[in-house]
């Protein structure tokens, strides 16, 4: 889409974003220099989203841009199928991914089949932008990972950054594409990263490599997962929040994990995935969504169909419980240190 | 001692227990029908107010109905558009068509060229009349009974054929039921088979042509049956929050599949009373008078185009046949209601008026409907070159596996592999 040539990561300066300012930096370059980009949401436009996200942007790019909505999230995904009918490229906010329910037959019925049912003469280059995830005392409404649901629509992306760094190269190719993306963003680590003790101070991505992010444009396809530590003793699948906590549980154990961050859950890249199974012979699958059904199961299915004869192990399995996200027993819900911990001995323990 | 309301039953007092309510339509298989009870005002008695007017000002034309063509065939008051002869002819011509098309692609049905079929018999005029009423560059966002308008604007009728057989030429590719049409160029919007969905679509695209400075306005209709879905709230409150440059169309003909028009709130008040919560103006239209149905159309575009807003309309009519190939309405309506409605056949009322008015005559007519049914017999042989449903001549395999994204991920490379596998299984001859 951009004229210019990305800049190479090597060369841009880069500063110390958190994950907010990163996404609003991204915001802030491509509608620079894409004037068919507009963005919609509840409290995104004077106030600058509820998380910041879209600060200034109003201001900058004027009302005709950026601007607030009505509640109603049928109405904000299908307009945002009806402007990118016309040749709009929209980004609208879904609060919270807990509210999108309202707007799932625009999602699904029409955004991710325009381009199959119209044979591509329609088409929604929409990028849905939505916090996710708990770990913020935000009860059951406002917690949900409900990443498997999209993932299981024929015609959507998924798309989950876990630093800021990623954040910013991942949205600027979202809205790049075109094809409609879901963009979850893990609030947990909005501000930092999160080890999975929440009884320890939080951090800031300030001291993390991930917050450390270029100036200017750059993208990072979608469908390219990223090796976060190379290992050899198992290999974990992971996004999001959880990418975190499964460095950190690893890392106190001393366990040679190969830690895989997989940004996009659909297209998987599965060449990453494969590849390190067959090196590894183990693999242990994270997320902090309900389990069944959840997305594991597909990894888990996918690993054991294309990689068997690698595996020393069964397949281990760690989620959040299938109990709507309670407000006062969340970290007994969030598949903390302690759960994935007994995962990866059993791993470690078996014998193959 | 508690405070606060009273725990117990005991300021119920006598009262009888509650009752649910089930609406029921007043006409069932074999009732007569006596149709009394509906206030049809006289043409030509509505007031016509300026365009640029106050919403709340249609607060009685959202109650009544907008009528033109009267009982002698004369267009008649405020409302009347007052198109030449060669206009009305030309919609004449196109209602006439749409209805020669209905009837040959119905037998196509039954012939088994096809799997499914809607017909619009009976709802011509609001079709026909709305295309002729906005600029050819409108984007229309329809529902499945707006042939009318692509075959107002021109669409080849092969095409709608071709897209009706599923076949090798549909554009399409055999993806969609029948009648989904999509005709980007022609201004007309993928169809889908979930209702109401392009409604708040309609008022997106409003709102882009509105953001870019635009002058082409956005058009969508839906039945009064879908009126009840979370889409149509969306739809008028975000058409009224930005003031979108957008028409929205509720065809009210009375049935949604074997569900009268009480299930969708009819029972209470009118649809198009609905515009004035939203505070946007309302039209209430006899629908099955193309003069009221253009003139009608032209007022809520001429609106919409002058930045004044969005407009909400009724158009009151009767599906005069099932709601599909699929449907028999002789299992839950009495067969006498499209007979005696009381507003007629459009095609009829039209014809009647421009034979009132000296510019047509029944011999033209005859003439014209055999001419039509020729062009729609030849359109359909022209189309059946390129195959009928389930006769093999349909677009090649490996397209199923398209158009899904804009480039082909891997698990469907895989799964376009594993199809073309089992086609060589079970056809070993087969090639593509």
């Amino acid at each position: 889409m951009l004229e210019e040539e990305p800049v190479s990561l090597h060369d841009a300066p880069t500063r110390p974003l958190n994950m907010i300012e990163a996404i609003n930096d991204a915001l802030d370059i491509m509608m620079a220099h894409d004037p068919d980009i507009v963005i919609m949401g509840e409290d995104v436009g004077y106030f600058g989203g509820v998380f910041r996200a879209t600060a200034g942007l109003q201001g900058k790019y004027g009302k005709n841009r950026v601007f607030d909505s009505p509640i109603n999230e049928c109405g904000i995904i299908g307009a945002a199928v009806g402007m990118a009918a016309y040749g709009l490229r929209p980004v609208p906010e879904i609060q919270f991914a807990d509210y999108i329910y309202p707007g799932l037959d625009q999602l699904i019925s029409e955004a991710a089949r325009l381009r199959y049912r119209s044979a591509g003469e329609f088409i929604a280059p929409i990028t849905i932008r939505s916090p996710f995830g708990g770990g913020i005392f935000g009860g059951q409404t406002h917690s949900q990972s409900p990443e498997a649901l999209f993932t299981h629509v024929a015609g959507l992306k998924t798309v989950i950054p876990s630093t800021p760094h990623d954040a910013k190269g991942l949205l600027i190719a979202a809205i790049e594409d075109n094809d409609p993306v879901i963009f979850f963003e893990p609030k947990r680590i909005y501000n930092g990263p999160f080890d999975g003790n929440y009884d320890s101070p939080s951090k800031t991505w300030k001291a993390h490599p991930g917050g450390q992010v270029p100036e200017g444009y750059y993208s990072i396809p979608l469908g390219k997962a990223r090796t976060v530590r190379e290992g050899s003793a198992m290999t974990v699948l992971v996004y999001g929040t959880m990418v975190h906590v499964a460095e950190a549980v690893l890392e106190a154990k001393g366990v040679d994990a190969e830690i895989i961050d997989l940004r996009t859950l659909v297209p998987l890249d599965m060449e990453a995935v494969e590849k390190s199974v067959e090196k590894t012979g183990k693999c242990l699958v994270i997320h902090e969504a309900t389990r069944t059904s959840g997305f594991g199961a597909e990894l888990a299915s996918l690993v054991q169909e294309r990689c068997f004869y690698h595996l020393e192990a069964p397949i281990e399995r760690v989620t959040g419980f299938d109990t709507p996200y309670p407000h006062s027993l969340e970290w007994a819900y969030f598949p903390g240190p302690v759960r994935i911990g007994e995962a990866v001995d059993r791993l470690m323990n078996a014998d193959s | 001692m508690t405070e606060g309301p009273a725990r117990s039953g005991k300021l119920r007092g006598n009262l009888p227990p509650l009752e649910f309510y089930v609406p029921e339509p007043r006409y069932r298989p074999g009732d007569t029908v006596d149709y009394s009870h509906l206030e049809i005002p006289e043409a030509g008695t509505a007031a016509r107010p300026d365009e640029a007017c106050e919403a709340r000002e249609t607060g009685p034309l959202t109650t009544g109905l907008i009528r033109v063509l009267d009982d002698g065939s004369q267009a008649v008051g405020p409302w009347n558009p007052n198109l030449d002869p060669e206009t009305l002819r030309r919609i004449l011509r196109m209602m006439a068509l749409t209805r020669a098309f209905d009837d040959r692609m119905y037998r196509g049905q039954r012939q088994g060229k096809t799997s499914f079929y809607m017909k619009s018999t009976g709802e011509e005029a609001i079709s026909v009349a709305c295309a002729f009423a906005l600029a050819e560059d409108d984007m229309v966002f329809p529902s499945y009974r707006q042939q009318g308008i692509l075959i107002s604007r021109g669409y080849p009728l092969v095409e709608m054929i071709n897209q009706i057989y599923s076949n090798r030429a549909d554009k399409l590719k055999g993806r969609q039921l029948p009648i989904m049409y999509s005709a980007k160029d022609y201004g007309f919007f993928t169809i889908s088979g979930n209702l109401a969905t392009q409604f708040p679509q309609a008022v997106g695209w409003a709102m882009a042509s509105a953001i870019k400075g635009d002058t082409r306005i956005a058009t969508s209709f839906i039945g009064e049956g879908s009126s009840a879905e979370g889409d149509f709230h969306a739809a008028m409150t975000f058409a009224a929050v930005y003031n979108a440059p957008v028409v929205l169309n509720v065809v009210n003909n009375q049935w949604a599949i074997s569900s009268f028009s009480g299930f969708a709130g009819a029972e209470r008040t009118t649809f198009a009373a609905r515009a004035a919560g939203y505070g946007i103006a309302g039209l209430r239209v006899d629908g099955n008078d193309a003069l009221a149905v253009y003139a009608a159309m032209e007022w809520a575009a001429n609106r919409a185009r002058a930045n004044k807003g969005p407009t909400l309309i009724e158009h009151f009519t009767y599906r005069a046949e099932g709601h599909s190939t699929s449907d028999d309405p002789s299992a839950y309506r009495s067969a006498r209601e499209a007979e005696e409605w009381p507003l007629g056949d459009p095609v009829m009322r039209l014809k009647n008026h421009l034979i009132a008015l000296g510019e047509w005559s029944d011999a033209q007519h005859a003439e014209m409907d055999r001419a039509l049914a020729e062009d729609v017999r030849a359109a359909t042989k022209e189309a059946e070159k390129n195959g009928i449903l389930g006769h093999g001549l349909h677009h090649p395999f490996h397209t199923m596996f398209e158009d899904v994204f804009e480039d082909l991920p891997w698990h469907l490379r895989e799964q376009a592999d594993q199809a073309i596998r089992e086609r060589r299984t079970k056809w070993p001859e087969w090639k593509e």
